[in-house]
């Protein structure tokens, strides 16, 4: 170690004043290290989230103070068509993104993970839709999916001859829905993607020399090398990326704002309404918070259902 | 689907000779072709953001006559209008403001809390490691309403100061995770010496630490500044007046007008906007990719 550069000789001569001192006092020094990150997180997040929790069982507006009302406001969801309509696009916008963006995401980290000419360069161009900000690129997607002057209808009708109409969109509830997940699923690969190509960096290729002399097909190298080693990874990234869809908010809210006929309101922009739109402080606070045992759930889900796959199949050593 | 390119396959027989499918046709099928058509459509939006900002509205409207691909007659008329007959500078330099503002806030707060778990060791710092880490999984789109009575408590509804306090409950845990990291890379023998040579710990952290972690640094300050130039919902619920709100919310709430749709306008601005962060992302586009591959395999 080449330490012996530190001007340690002026430091040792200097008799150090009560404030160095002090600062030199481990526990005084911890206290000052973490009083920020802990101060900011408690004032701006812990106390927040609590407040919400409470916020959820009164039935507070926008300039009036509320009373505690029990489970009312969460009686008042479980007869709500809109709340049902918003959980059940929140799990289907959910399950279909986050698959579609791990399958294609997983596809270009393996696409990635071969030798090519300017590969680093790619791979910084792949990550511009996670870069620029979400609203931005939605915009751009609510262009392409113009009723009259969609780019993706000029093709289908105009250049390929496939369609004779125009596709609306954002006109009726399933292609709207469907039209939000694409643009969810573009957002998401290229994170997907570097983060698993990280992944794939790590598995020794002497694992796939060793495969190959004994004869192991390609199917069988994915399947039995690739997978598993790739199990762990999985589990976090799948676990990020399902409380990040469930949550999304801005997607939906440049896009459709939760129509057509409220069929694309997720928990979160369905919360806006009711709490900031709406004025509902308690309602909206309470629809936020029935989002919380579908992320303890899923999270639950995907980090043991995949951290216990990876143990079922006897990877011990990663 | 995403199997079955996992490599070109390679039966038993023809498995030694790795040659026989590295090259060729086969090659060019199953991955450059894929890859291909990946870039199209993941660079497509911007191309078609970028082409859209410069084309007059005539071409805009007009796929008849027009090749919607490629502009006939660009014209810088959209960019104008949106820089002389709109709020957007202002917008812009709130915007820039904010990133700053919180990112510097969150390197100091973050820099120093992991210094703390990672370096000065104390019962139970492997806890408070743990529950800033959790703080990372608290969405958002849970905490703006209470978080918005919050900041009318505080006095900060409709300032620019309230989001860069808030920003920071999002960033810390990111960077401070990311910073763990950096500073377990550093070799403790290097502190340990300072110390035996009668350094103070802070000028153990000024002098040794901090220099060290610079990379780390930097890759926490370009996730923080694209993150906060990022977020919306915070920036929508709690900024009312049009002249103190940023880019991203501004260009929804304030330039979406109407039934007809200024599109040249509106992706001019979603250019415009996007510009600066990928700017910034280009020049330590390194760093960026290193850090996340890093942060992922921790």
């Amino acid at each position: 170690m080449s330490v012996t550069t530190l001007p340690s000789p002026a430091l040792t001569q200097r008799q150090p004043s009560w404030l160095v001192r002090l600062f030199d006092t481990k526990p005084f020094l911890i206290v000052m290290c973490l009083a920020p990150a802990i101060g900011l997180l408690a004032v701006f997040l812990t106390y927040p989230l609590g407040l919400g929790i409470w916020l959820a069982f009164t039935d507070t507006t926008i300039g009036r103070k509320g009373v505690f009302v029990g489970l009312e406001n969460f009686q008042y969801l479980l007869t709500d068509p809109l709340w049902w309509n918003a959980v059940f696009y929140s799990v289907v916008y959910t399950a279909i993104a986050t698959f579609g963006k791990f399958a294609l995401g997983f596809w270009l980290a393996l696409l990635l993970n071969n030798h090519f000419p300017f590969k680093s360069l790619l791979r910084a161009i792949i990550l511009l839709p996670w870069i620029v900000p979400t609203v931005l690129s939605a915009l751009a997607f609510w262009w392409i999916y113009d009723p009259q002057f969609s780019i993706i209808s000029y093709l289908l009708v105009d250049v390929l001859h496939w369609r004779t109409s125009n596709i609306d969109f954002l006109g009726s509830p399933w292609p709207a829905r469907f039209s939000l997940i694409a643009a969810n699923i573009w957002r998401g690969i290229p994170f997907v993607a570097i983060s698993l190509l990280a992944g794939l960096q790590t598995i020794s290729p002497s694992l796939y020399e060793a495969a190959m002399l004994d004869g192991a097909s390609a199917w069988q190298r994915f399947r039995y090398i690739t997978f598993p080693m790739m199990m762990p990874i999985l589990a976090i990234v799948m676990t990020f990326s399902i409380i990040f869809t469930f949550t999304d908010f801005q997607l939906v809210y440049a896009i459709t704002r939760g129509g057509p006929v409220n069929s694309t309101h997720l928990l979160a922009t369905l919360a806006f309404q009711r709490g900031i739109a709406g004025g509902e402080l308690g309602e909206g606070a309470a629809i936020a918070v029935s989002m919380i045992p579908f992320l303890v759930f899923a999270t639950l889900f995907s980090y043991f259902g995949l951290a216990r796959r990876k143990w079922q199949q006897g990877e011990a050593n990663d | 689907m995403t199997d079955t390119v996992a490599q070109p396959t390679a039966d038993a027989r023809a498995a030694p000779d790795t040659m026989a499918w590295d090259s060729g046709l086969r090659r060019l099928m199953m991955i450059y072709l894929p890859l291909g058509c990946f870039v199209l459509i993941l660079l497509f939006p911007f191309y078609w953001m970028a082409i859209t900002s410069f084309k007059p509205n005539a071409e805009l409207m007009n796929y008849k006559e027009h090749n919607p691909f490629w502009i006939s007659s660009p014209t810088l008329a959209h960019i104008k209008h949106l820089l002389f007959d709109t709020a957007y500078p202002r917008w812009l330099w709130t915007t820039m403001l904010v990133a700053i503002g919180s990112t510097t806030l969150s390197l100091i707060a973050s820099t120093l809390a992991a210094y703390a778990i990672e370096r000065l060791r104390f019962r139970g710092s492997a806890y408070v490691g743990l529950g800033i880490y959790l703080a990372y999984l608290v969405p958002p789109s849970i905490l703006f309403i209470p978080l918005a009575t919050v900041v009318v408590q505080f006095g900060l509804f409709d300032s620019p100061l309230a989001l860069i306090l808030v920003y920071p409950t999002f960033l810390v845990p990111f960077c401070t995770w990311l910073l763990i990291g950096y500073f377990k890379s550093i070799p403790y023998e290097l502190e340990e010496c300072a110390l035996v040579d009668g350094a103070t710990r802070l000028q153990i952290l000024r002098r040794i630490t901090l220099p060290l972690a610079v990379p780390g640094l930097i890759s926490a300050g370009i996730f923080s500044f694209t993150l906060s130039w990022n977020e919306f919902i915070y920036a929508l619920a709690f900024i009312q007046s049009g002249a103190n709100k940023t880019v991203p919310v501004a260009i929804l709430t304030e330039l979406v007008t109407g039934d007809v749709y200024q599109w040249g306008a509106l992706m001019a601005g979603s250019l415009l906007g996007s510009l600066p962060v990928a700017i910034f992302y280009s020049l330590f586009v390194d760093y960026y990719v290193s850090s996340l591959t890093g942060a992922v395999k921790e």
